[in-house]
């Protein structure tokens, strides 16, 4: 029978470890009978929950780890918030990888990547791949903005960014008592941010307001439309350009994107409603 | 293979469907059904509408009786041939535990032997198959199910002699002469004097089944006449569209107060989206067994006027009436060619005629154009 990448394949659950009161991380593995998945930074896989539906969840992986696919899943609809019970042994479906990935070959630069909420899980892929290949930057700063602090993910890869050489700066828009960090939405940090704008590569991945205010904020710093790149989202289905339905202008976000430079996109990213 | 076209009477086609249905086709074509010219399937040639003709204009269908008992003198009605290509529904896939409790996916297929044979294609048809073809068939993967009925469907075309307000394929460089992607291509000539269809072999399949036909070939005056009878069309189409200078004006107008103008009249019914013979949005749906041991994927079709379409967790993204109607059309005729490197539209005029409120695609594309075009 042809491989038909309309059709699941079984994947097991390894781990499911809560990230904050909503998001989640699974880790699964390929079942007996299932190749293992390679997959590039920025793509996303379909994840199928028998019963309940499907889903697209970027990598949020090491594309470097064979045998291992991560996801960061945050509970917002009914397929979610069911996945959020997965227990380790349970089966899902996976289909993928799909899509295209963060253009990291800017030798020399200063690699900037800002994530908002739940955009870092795709941000994370990019930064495994940039920090075991860290001689070719000149350096790297991940800007990451949450609502509050009981919000933010991945507090141990945070610590270990920091001592693996990565600048990370978090910001809340609303702190609490215990919070020291800077507090504000995470784009008016972007320009202080900024040493050379020429030598800039900003990947961003957020909700699409955040996005808009952070390529208004690299572009009046003088960063290029060709050095900026940009992760969308529209209604994934079937992952290959089939269904139609996450189309943005000409392009469809499941192939031609979800990573898009802005450059082409320029024409098409103010237009509302696309 | 036999080069040149060939004579064919009336009865030799009534033959030639028998002899398609004895080779195992299911034989798909027009037949009337509720004073409307539909695809469905056929048992002979008499269920054809023989002696119909239709009155097509911007939401308004009617069917007459013709004076003559031409099979093929009418257009194209709501159906479209990818109804029976893609389906409204399909099943992609089922999952079910085993009795080891193992869980298997099992893909859904075609049975081998099911082919068809579409009867009457228009030009403009043909067209609308190449586009499909180019959406189901990319680096990135086949529609297995589609592509498998397209290889095992038999394409009887049908030239045009007649067209109905709606039509423009003539600017839209589909139509009106079928040129390539047939099996058998006919042009039928009636009036007072005569009746018979001028018939052209565009493959093996076809060859061996005109073989104990005994035709003979045309004369030459017969193909000028059947040729001519195609060739006057051009100039009787009334709608048009300029084909080269749409995807530029569509791609600058996006801001334009027109998209909100037309949405004052769209109902957003999906008429114009149902009817329409590329387009190829769906949806999909879990079904599960009431003891939910066994799940079952379907896919059925979607419009880009329903809210459901551009739906997203944090709303949906397209949710004026503008921005739909906007996406239908910069889809439909600018970004498809950035996206399949043609047009998505072929010229039918399906949209315009199925319009309950009568919207005219070339007349929006129009007013878009002159938009543009004024000088500041």
């Amino acid at each position: 029978m042809l491989d038909n990448v309309l059709v699941p394949k079984l994947y097991e659950v390894k781990s499911n470890e809560k990230e904050s009161a909503d998001v989640y991380t699974l880790t699964l593995a390929a079942k007996e009978g299932t190749d293992e998945m390679t997959f590039l930074p920025g793509q996303f896989n379909m994840l199928h929950h028998f019963g309940f539906g499907e889903v697209a969840i970027s990598h949020a992986g090491d594309s470097s780890c064979r045998g291992q696919v991560v996801h960061t899943v945050r509970s917002a609809g009914p397929v979610t918030e069911q996945m959020s019970k997965l227990k380790p042994g349970d089966e899902v479906g996976v289909r993928g990888p799909f899509g295209s990935t963060w253009p990291l070959d800017k030798e020399g630069s200063d690699v900037l990547l800002i994530a908002g909420g739940i955009g870092l899980p795709p941000l994370r892929s990019a930064l495994c791949a940039l920090i075991a290949n860290k001689s070719r930057y000149n350096s790297l700063t991940l800007l990451y903005g949450a609502k509050n602090p009981e919000d933010l993910i991945y507090r141990e890869d945070l610590r270990r960014w920091q001592e693996q050489g990565v600048k990370v700066v978090i910001s809340v828009d609303q702190g609490d008592a215990n919070w020291k960090g800077p507090v504000g939405v995470i784009t008016h940090l972007i320009q202080k941010n900024i040493r050379d704008p020429k030598n800039i590569l900003a990947l961003i991945c957020g909700p699409e307001i955040m996005i808009e205010f952070s390529v208004k904020e690299l572009e009046q710093a003088g960063v290029a439309a060709k050095d900026i790149a940009v992760s969308l989202e529209r209604h994934m289905q079937c992952g290959v350009g089939f269904c139609g339905r996450c189309q943005y202008g000409p392009f469809f976000l499941c192939k031609d994107g979800p990573v898009l430079p802005y450059e082409k996109l320029q024409h098409w990213f103010w237009v509302k409603e696309l | 293979m036999q080069r040149g076209p060939l004579f064919c009477p009336t009865d030799q086609f009534e033959q030639l469907l028998s002899r398609l249905k004895e080779a195992g086709y299911k034989l798909l074509g027009p037949t009337v059904r509720d004073e409307v010219i539909i695809y469905d399937e056929l048992h002979t040639a008499q269920d054809l509408p023989i002696g119909w003709t239709d009155e097509q204009d911007p939401g308004r269908y009617r069917l007459k009786r013709r004076a003559d008992n031409a099979y093929f003198g009418y257009n194209v009605g709501p159906h479209s041939w990818k109804q029976f290509l893609f389906p409204p529904k399909e099943k992609l896939w089922t999952a079910k535990r085993q009795a080891n409790n193992k869980l298997v996916v099992l893909q859904e297929t075609v049975p081998p032997d099911e082919k068809m044979a579409f009867i009457g294609v228009r030009a403009c048809e043909i067209q609308g198959l190449f586009v499909l073809d180019k959406v189901f068939n990319t680096a990135q993967a086949v529609y297995q199910q589609y592509q498998q009925r397209r290889e095992n469907t038999f394409i009887l075309a049908v030239n045009c002699t007649s067209v109905v307000n709606t039509c423009f394929c003539a600017s839209m460089n589909s139509g009106p002469h079928v040129k390539e992607g047939y099996d058998l291509s006919l042009t039928e000539v009636v009036d007072e004097a005569q009746h018979y269809f001028l018939l052209v072999v565009g493959s093996e399949k076809a060859q061996a089944l005109c073989r104990d036909l005994n035709l003979r070939a045309a004369t030459r005056t017969e193909q000028e006449l059947a040729y001519a009878r195609v060739q006057q069309t051009v100039d009787q189409m009334v709608r048009k569209v300029d084909n080269g200078r749409v995807p530029e004006v569509l791609r600058n107008t996006l801001g334009s107060k027109q998209w909100d103008k037309v949405a004052e009249r769209c109902i957003n019914c999906a008429n114009c989206t149902l009817a329409c013979p590329t387009c190829f949005c769906s949806d999909t749906e879990e079904v599960v067994s009431v003891d939910g041991a066994q799940v079952d994927r379907w896919q059925h079709w979607e419009s880009c006027f329903n809210l459901s379409h551009s739906y997203l967790h944090s709303g949906t993204v397209r949710s004026s009436a503008s921005s739909r109607y906007r996406q239908w059309l910069t889809h439909k005729f600018g970004t498809w060619w950035d996206q399949f490197g043609v047009s998505g539209c072929i010229g039918c005029g399906r949209c315009i005629t199925w319009c309950p409120v009568g919207i005219d695609v070339t007349e929006e594309l129009q007013q878009l154009q002159e938009e543009y075009d004024k000088p500041c």
